[in-house]
C-alpha cells in the first residue's frame, strides 16, 4: 500500500477526491452499468447473470440495425447540409461584421431558450396540411402543396434547423481568424479572389469547420425529436429504439446494448477524424 | 543608384481621405527605376496607407498613380506586377517554407518541378538552409520567416518590392544583419525597393533616397546625407536622432536671437527669415573650449552627465534649464568632470536655420 499512500501524499490529489469520487459515481459508474447490462441476458434486470453476446446478435439479425444507419445517414446529411449553409452566412458575418461577428452569432443561439419540442411543433404547424405555408400558398396561388410534413425530409430540416447555431458559431470562429493580411498577402501575390479562397481561406478555416461538424453530428446522432414530430415516426432513428427498449418494451440489455454500439460508432468516427486533422498544425501552433 | 533613373513610379497629388480625415494628403513624387526609396515618419502619419495605395490594398480618393506611365489607380493587388512584404510578414501556417515561396508560381499554374528548383535557388540566396524547404514556416525563427516573407515576394518577380516595416519586430541585432542583407539583395536583384519605417536609422542605412512623412504630407525628400544636413524644418531635424534645437529669431542680418537663453548667435547671413526659426546643431559639431575665442558661438554651462555610445561619448551640459548634447570621439582628450563649469560651442557653417515647425 506504500504506493497509494505517496499517491495521497501529494495535498492536490487529495484534494482531488471529491470531485474524482463524484464523476467516479455519476459518470463512469451509470457508462458501466449500461456496458454491464448490454451483455446480460434479455429482459433481465441484473447485473450478475451470465454475460452473453445475444443482444448485439438481435440487433443484427432484427433489422433494428436500420434505425442505426438511419440516425448515421441523417446525422451526416445534417452535417454536409449544414456546412453548406453555415459557410456562406459565417463567411458574409464575418466580412461585414468583423471582430463583432462572432458574438452576433450569438444571436442565433437565442432560439435555444425556446424547448425543441415547441419549436418543432411550430414547424408542425407550419408545413401542415392548411398550415401556414400550404394554407397560404392555396389562398393566394392555388397552388396545392404535396405532402411534406411526416417525411425523412422533414425530420432532416428539423435537424437542420435545431443544430444550425452549433455549426455556425464555430464556423464564424473559425473564419474570423485568418487574418486580413493573409488574404491580401494571396491576393498581391497575384491570387483571383476565387485562388484566396481555395488556397487560403478555406484551409485556415478548416478548424472551425471540423470542430462545427464533430459538434453537429454527434448531437444530431442523438436527436431523437425531430423524427417524432416532424417524420411522424415514419423513420425510426436508433435514439427512439433505445428509449422503447428501455421503457415499453422493458427490455434494459437490449437498449444497453443499442446504447454501447452508438456510443462506439461515434468515438470511432470522431477520433478518426481528429487524428486526421491536427489543429495546432492548422493553426500554426507549435 | 546613378544619378536619377527613369522614373518607374509616379504619385500625382495622391490623396486618400477616411471621412473627413485625410491620411494621405497631396502627394507627389517620382521613384527612379532601380532605386531604393525609403519613406519615413512617426505612427499615424500616413506612410502605410501610402503604401497600400502603390500596393494596390487601398484606392486613393483622388490623383493619380502612375507605373510606367500608365495610370494604375485602379488595377487590382492582383493583377499589378509589384509585391509586398508585410509588416506580420503573413506566411501561410498551413504551408510549409518551399510552398509559402512557391505560392505565385503555383497560383500562375508553373510546373512543380520549376517551381521547386526557383524555390531553392531564391533560399539558397537567402541563406536558408535547404532542408528548409519542406519546413513547417510556423517552425522558423523571426529571422527566417523575414527571409521566408521576402523570398516569397522574389519568386513572384515583381517590377518593385514594397516592404511596410518588416523589421519592426526583430531584435536590434539580427535587425541590423537584415538591413545589410536587404540592400545586398537590392543590389543583386537592381529591382526597385520601396520601404517604409519609422526609424530613420533604418533609412539611413538602407535607402538611395528618403522622404520624411508628416501628417499625411511628404514634407522632405532627399538622399540621406541631405535629410541629415539640411533639414528644411524642425520635425525633420528631430527626426534624425539627437538634435539640439534653439527656437530664434531675427537679430539683423547673420544673427539670431535666443530670448530663452539670452544670447545672440552669429549664422550664415542668407539663412535669417522673418519667421519663426530653430538653429539646429548636431552633437558631433557642438565641442568644449577653453576660451571664448575659439569659436564663434559659444555657451557657458554645467556639465551634468556623460553616455557612452561606443566609439563616441556623449555628454549632458545644461545652459539654465536647456539641455545640450555634446558628442567627441572617444580618443580625444577632455579633462571636464561632472557638475564642472565648461564652455560649449560651434561655428556659424555647422548650424542650420529651419523652420519652426
Amino acid at each position: 500500500m506504500s504506493g497509494d499512500s505517496s499517491f495521497l501524499a501529494q495535498p492536490g490529489r487529495r484534494a482531488a477526491i471529491p470531485i474524482m469520487v463524484l464523476l467516479l459515481l455519476g459518470f463512469v459508474a451509470p457508462l458501466l452499468a449500461v456496458v454491464g447490462f448490454s451483455f446480460m441476458p434479455p429482459r433481465t434486470f441484473g447485473l450478475w447473470h451470465e454475460p452473453s453476446l445475444e443482444n448485439y446478435e438481435r440487433i443484427f439479425s432484427d433489422n433494428t440495425y436500420v434505425s442505426l444507419l438511419w440516425s448515421l445517414g441523417l446525422a451526416s446529411l445534417t452535417v454536409v447540409l449544414l456546412a453548406l449553409i453555415c459557410y456562406p452566412v459565417a463567411y458574409g458575418l464575418v466580412r461585414v461584421f468583423g471582430r463583432w461577428s462572432t458574438a452576433l452569432t450569438l444571436l442565433f443561439t437565442i432560439p435555444l431558450i425556446v424547448s425543441e419540442n415547441i419549436r418543432l411543433y411550430g414547424w408542425v404547424l407550419f408545413f401542415i396540411k392548411g398550415g401556414v405555408l400550404p394554407g397560404t400558398l392555396k389562398a393566394l396561388f392555388g397552388v396545392e402543396m404535396g405532402d411534406f410534413l411526416f417525411t425523412p425530409a422533414a425530420v432532416l430540416f428539423g435537424m437542420v434547423y435545431v443544430y444550425l447555431p452549433f455549426m455556425l458559431f464555430p464556423m464564424t470562429l473559425g473564419i474570423a481568424m485568418v487574418p486580413n493580411q493573409m488574404r491580401e498577402a494571396a491576393r498581391d501575390l497575384g491570387a483571383t479572389r476565387w485562388q484566396v479562397f481555395r488556397e487560403v481561406e478555406l484551409p485556415l478555416s478548416t478548424p472551425g469547420l471540423m470542430i462545427g461538424s464533430l459538434l453537429t453530428f454527434v448531437l444530431a446522432v442523438g436527436a431523437i425529436a425531430e423524427a417524432k414530430v416532424l417524420g411522424g415516426q415514419r423513420i425510426i432513428p436508433i435514439t427512439h429504439d433505445i428509449e422503447i427498449a428501455f421503457t415499453y418494451a422493458q427490455n434494459w440489455p437490449l437498449g444497453a446494448a443499442l446504447a454501447v454500439l452508438l456510443m462506439l460508432v461515434v468515438s470511432v468516427l470522431v477520433l478518426t477524424v481528429l487524428k486526421r486533422f491536427d489543429l495546432d498544425q492548422i493553426l500554426g501552433k507549435r | 543608384m546613378t544619378a536619377m533613373s527613369k522614373p518607374i513610379l509616379q504619385l500625382k497629388n495622391v490623396r486618400k481621405a477616411f471621412g473627413t480625415l485625410a491620411a494621405v494628403d497631396d502627394v507627389n513624387l517620382s521613384i527612379g527605376e532601380g532605386e531604393f526609396f525609403t519613406i519615413v515618419g512617426p505612427s499615424g502619419s500616413g506612410k502605410t496607407t501610402l503604401i497600400r495605395m502603390l500596393a494596390g490594398m487601398e484606392k486613393p480618393t483622388s490623383g493619380d498613380i502612375l507605373l510606367h506611365d500608365k495610370r494604375i489607380n485602379d488595377t487590382p493587388a492582383n493583377e499589378r506586377p509589384t509585391c509586398m512584404v508585410f509588416q506580420s510578414l503573413a506566411l501561410f501556417p498551413h504551408r510549409t517554407v518551399g510552398q509559402n515561396i512557391e505560392f505565385a508560381l503555383k497560383i500562375r499554374n508553373v510546373d512543380p518541378a520549376v517551381r521547386e528548383k526557383r524555390a531553392r535557388e531564391l533560399m539558397q540566396q537567402l541563406h536558408l538552409p535547404a532542408d528548409y524547404y519542406s519546413k513547417n514556416v510556423t517552425l522558423c525563427s523571426g529571422g527566417e520567416r523575414q527571409r521566408v516573407a521576402l523570398a516569397r515576394a522574389l519568386a513572384f518577380d515583381p517590377q518593385i518590392l514594397f516592404f511596410d516595416e518588416p523589421l519592426s519586430a526583430i531584435d536590434y541585432k539580427l535587425r541590423k544583419t537584415l538591413e545589410k542583407e536587404l540592400k545586398d539583395i537590392h543590389r543583386e536583384t537592381g529591382k526597385t525597393f520601396v520601404y517604409i519605417t519609422h526609424s530613420l536609422e533604418e533609412a539611413m542605412v538602407m535607402s538611395d533616397r528618403i522622404g520624411v512623412m508628416r501628417r499625411g504630407k511628404l514634407i522632405q525628400v532627399g538622399s540621406p546625407n541631405e535629410i541629415y544636413s539640411t533639414p528644411r524644418s524642425r520635425f525633420v531635424s528631430e527626426f534624425m536622432g539627437d538634435v539640439n534645437v534653439i527656437p530664434v529669431e531675427a537679430n539683423g542680418a547673420g544673427s539670431v536671437r535666443s530670448q530663452s537663453l539670452g544670447a545672440s548667435f552669429k549664422v550664415p547671413a542668407n539663412s535669417v527669415e522673418a519667421k519663426a526659426q530653430c538653429l539646429v546643431v548636431r552633437p558631433e559639431f557642438l565641442r568644449f573650449l577653453d576660451t571664448p575665442a575659439e569659436a564663434q558661438n559659444s555657451l557657458k554651462g554645467i556639465l551634468y552627465n556623460e553616455y557612452a555610445l561606443g566609439s563616441r561619448i556623449q555628454y549632458q551640459v545644461r545652459v539654465g534649464e536647456k539641455v545640450f548634447l555634446v558628442e567627441k570621439l572617444r580618443q580625444q582628450p577632455f579633462k571636464g568632470k561632472l557638475d564642472d563649469e565648461v564652455l560649449i560651442g560651434w561655428d556659424p557653417e555647422n548650424a542650420i536655420l529651419v523652420a519652426d515647425e
